[in-house]
């Protein structure tokens, strides 16, 4: 090739890499301080950067089998369907760049760059959504059932010592008729103030109560553990021994013995009595009379009464189901539950409801409101989801990571310089100025192929750095070989690089080989190593074959057939 | 001219028997600490959560902390089987929580590091702490990652032998690839010896470092090839001895750029990627090793089991015939103006 090409190919090389990777703007969804989205934009380089560096989340999801069970052909299907689901919440969740994709036949990958509040997110992705409307139960069904399950729980051994330890118990109070006096006491505590000593006198009961549960109290596992409510259908149980209570809920034997057609659910609301919070819980019917897939809007709002809520309406056809489901349950509770858990208090339905009706929220702030109007809008997932591997990475430890590895990069380049220039002088600077072309080719060619830059991805480009002056101390040595057998100049250099090619090229191939292992094989930041490992090899072999050898003839054209080289 | 190391006639070879009876030594020691490791943890190579499963989180706390104090937060917040190490500094800690399974993990509304924030907040009052890094990977991910990287290995073998075989012939293919067997082997002794974490990223250094002595051993075997043709008296061991003299400028410079890449990655890279680093700079050693103490005697031995009979051509000798008929041509006039 004609040495005017040659240099143009080098500029026009340049040039394309200089227009890759030229600042421009570029526009992004953001959300500001204010709760709202607002399109911002920035001038930067258009590298994009990996989660590890820029910061943000990355959630893989997988059906959650524990929850309930899927047959395997249909699991395929579910996992299409939930993946538009997903899909849909994260960009109603408005990040900007955040991908939802399916990885191989079973998962779903959520990334997220700079996300703050990393729990939001998650449960954003992995609550399922399952909107339901059930009656609370009027009949004291499980009053009457809780003998017989206390006796399932203590067939089925499910009472450890110190469970039985844990669960305090009143002698003078046993079960629930005893607890259910404590509970009055209470509600008087709270109203009047000339119940004070009784109050006082319950909580020393209560006292004496953990004092004695020491002993193992015959029967009474689960009837000790739970108090009446102020609804029908609705009880309390101490936060602390929830898990006691969730573990036997959990066995199937003690599942089976609970009243039939009738679900035991945990109620979103904690209530404080005498200092102890309680959770609540509620016995309800199986059977939903109407669920959320006929759900047409739904938003969060502020209601002076009843704090943050999210109102919703449904469409026409579920709106006449609601109403003539409603109409038969007049007087009654009608529990709103939102993946098996009761939201807020059950309201008592005065009338038949229509098409409009809302969701309280409890003591949760505004931005839980928004996500559950978003969910819901979304629509439920088919299949219950679990994160199968989740990596958050704070904005300020990738930017840590940044700093640091260009400062790595900036350090391994000046002791290369130093290096070649020391030990090959004139050389040695060509080699260089190859160096300077090799690392904007390379930042280039990860521009235009929109590879996405890690951490492992800056050690890579760091390593070949190191890696990339292989060639030319390769190309160096062969010249000085040929100058050693008495060849001239301009022969030497010829023959050097002619003579350096084989080496050069096996050796890099292998590397590549390797690289494209890893590519097929890593995940994440291990691909963006292997990307800038490919890239910088490639970029390697085009500076310090082609450009290199070119300085060398423009060095020669410009010395008319030097005598001497310096190497 | 600068010049190290020209024109040497060392006699590389002489001293393969302490070389490798030094490295078997050093592997043998590797492998009797994952022993050691494997009594005392119950897992002989100190696998990343990416392979274990479990959660990792790494927290920075606005002033430096006691290591206790964490610990009794995370024993309270009930993940009491927990590693707590500090990461680079006392007011940065990594807490790695093995996987926990059941009705209690199921029930949990928060991640775990949401918990374990939520637990140390209360052990550290008016102190910020900032989650810089939560990372939470099933069991069955992390089995699935395992054989990934496995198979990633050995395919990585399987196609540069079959490279090899094509631009050489089967005896240097053979003892390139058992060399960087050799390689494996010693990094992974040497992963014992700092009980460095096995992560996909070291994973990816391990690949690096094949590749990189593969490179090495194939700059050398270049040169066997070539000198073969030029000097066919000469028997293999002078051959290889001439052959790695010749590069060894070529050696000392490229260690030396990729050494000083590496240690640069190593001390100024942050705590991240320095298991990564340590791997990379343990490489460019052993891959030197290798390529001279472990494929030259290795290439040497194969030759005295297999002797190449002179007059059959192999693929390689045809295929070098063809090169010196190529390069005997006269070089083309380039760089006219």
């Amino acid at each position: 090739m004609p040495l005017k090409y040659r240099v143009l190919t080098i500029l026009g090389l340049c040039l394309v890499s200089i227009w890759f990777l030229f600042p421009r703007n570029v526009t992004e969804r953001e959300r500001g301080s204010d709760g709202l989205l607002h399109d911002v934009t920035y001038r930067r380089i258009p590298l994009r950067e990996g989660l590890d560096l820029q910061g943000g989340m990355y959630l893989a999801l997988e059906v959650d089998d524990s929850k309930q069970a899927i047959p395997a052909d249909q699991r395929a299907d579910a996992i299409d369907r939930a993946l538009k689901v997903v899909r849909s919440r994260i960009e109603g969740f408005g990040v900007s760049e955040s991908v939802v994709q399916k990885q191989g036949t079973d998962r779903i990958v959520v990334q997220i760059p700079g996300i703050q509040d990393q729990e939001r997110a998650r449960r954003l992705v992995e609550s399922q959504a399952f909107l339901e409307f059930k009656i609370t139960d009027k009949t004291q069904a499980l009053e009457r059932a809780l003998p017989r399950l206390d006796q399932v729980i203590k067939q089925r051994g499910l009472v450890a010592k110190s469970e039985t330890g844990a669960a305090p118990q009143t002698p003078a109070a046993k079960g629930l008729q005893g607890l259910l006096t404590t509970a009055d006491t209470t509600k008087k505590a709270d109203t009047s103030k000339k119940s004070d000593t009784t109050k006082k006198g319950a909580a020393a009961a209560k006292d004496s109560a953990q004092a004695d549960s020491l002993k193992i109290q015959p029967g009474g596992a689960l009837s000790s553990l739970i108090e009446q409510g102020q609804m029908p259908g609705e009880f309390y149980v101490e936060a602390s021994k929830a898990p006691v209570v969730e573990n036997y809920l959990a066995d199937s034997a003690v599942h089976a013995a609970l009243p039939p057609g009738k679900d035991f659910l945990r109620g979103s609301d904690s209530t404080l009595l005498q200092g102890k919070y309680y959770l609540t819980y509620y016995l309800v019917d199986s059977k939903a009379i109407m669920t959320g897939e006929h759900l047409q809007t739904a938003r969060p709002n502020q209601s002076p009464s009843e704090g943050t809520i999210v109102e919703f309406t449904l469409d026409n056809e579920g709106g006449r189901r609601f109403r003539s489901e409603t109409g038969k349950h007049v007087g009654d509770y009608m529990a709103i539950i939102l993946d098996k858990r009761v939201m807020g208090r059950p309201p008592v339905i005065q009338s038949a409801i229509g098409t409009r009706g809302q969701i309280t929220m409890g003591g949760k702030d505004l931005a839980a409101a928004q996500d559950l109007a978003l969910v819901l809008r979304a629509g439920s997932l088919p299949v219950p989801l679990r994160v199968a591997e989740g990596h958050v990475i704070g904005a300020s430890l990738g930017q840590d990571s940044i700093d640091k590895g260009r400062r790595a990069a900036l350090i391994a380049v000046g002791l290369v310089v130093v290096i070649m220039m020391v030990y090959y002088k004139f050389s040695g600077v060509l080699a260089v100025g190859g160096l300077v072309l090799y690392v904007l080719y390379t930042l280039a060619a990860l521009a235009g192929f929109e590879a996405v830059l890690t951490l492992p991805g800056i050690a890579g480009f760091v390593l070949s750095i190191g890696i990339a002056v292989d060639a030319n101390v390769l190309i160096f040595e062969r010249i000085r070989e040929e100058l050693d057998h008495g060849k001239t100049v301009r022969t030497a250099i010829d023959e050097g690089f002619r003579h350096a090619m084989p080496a050069i090229v096996d050796s890099n191939v292998s590397t590549i080989l390797t690289a494209a292992v890893l590519y097929q094989y890593g995940t994440g930041p291990v691909k963006g190593f292997a990307v800038t490992l490919i890239a910088g090899i490639f970029a390697s072999l085009v500076t310090a074959i082609f450009v290199v050898r070119t300085f060398y003839l423009l060095w020669l054209n410009r010395t008319r057939g030097a005598q001497t080289l310096s190497i | 001219m600068l010049r190290i190391l020209h024109d040497t006639k060392y006699d590389f070879i002489k001293y393969w028997h302490t070389a490798v009876g030094a490295t078997i030594a050093f592997i043998v020691l590797g492998i009797a600490l994952m022993g050691y490791h494997k009594v005392r943890t119950g897992e002989a190579v100190n696998y990343s959560i990416e392979f274990t499963g479990g959660t990792v989180v790494q927290l920075h706390f606005a002033r430096p902390v006691a290591a206790d104090l964490v610990r009794s937060s995370v024993d309270r917040a009930g993940y009491s089987g927990s590693e707590i190490a500090a990461f680079g500094s006392p007011s940065d800690y990594l807490i790695k929580v093995p996987p926990k399974t059941g009705v209690v993990a199921a029930a949990a509304s928060d991640s775990v590091s949401g918990q374990l924030v939520a637990s140390l907040r209360q052990a550290v009052p008016g102190d910020s702490i900032r989650v810089d890094r939560a990372e939470t990977v099933g069991p069955r991910v992390g089995a699935e990652l395992k054989t990934k990287a496995f198979t990633a290995i050995l395919i990585s073998f399987a196609v540069t032998l079959v490279y090899l075989a094509i631009r050489f012939e089967w005896r240097f293919g053979v003892a390139a690839v058992i060399a960087t067997a050799h390689d494996i082997l010693t990094t992974m002794a040497f992963l014992a010896m700092l009980h460095l974490e096995v992560s996909l990223t070291v994973v990816a250094a391990l690949l690096t470092v094949i590749g990189y002595s593969l490179n090495d051993t194939i700059i050398i075997f270049d040169r066997v090839r070539e000198n073969l043709k030029k000097q066919r008296k000469e028997s293999l061991y002078g051959v290889l001895n001439r052959s790695i003299n010749e590069t060894l400028p070529r050696s000392v410079m490229t260690h030396a750029t990729v050494l000083a890449a590496t240690l640069s990655l190593l001390f100024f890279a942050g705590e991240v990627i320095r298991p990564f680093s340590w791997i990379m700079a343990f490489g460019v050693f052993t891959g030197t090793f290798s390529s001279i103490y472990i494929a030259g005697p290795i290439l040497l031995w194969i030759e005295h089991r297999w002797p190449r009979t002179p007059g059959a051509a192999n693929k390689g000798a045809a295929r070098a015939q063809a090169e010196e008929r190529r390069r005997e041509q006269p070089a083309a006039p380039v760089g006219t103006r």
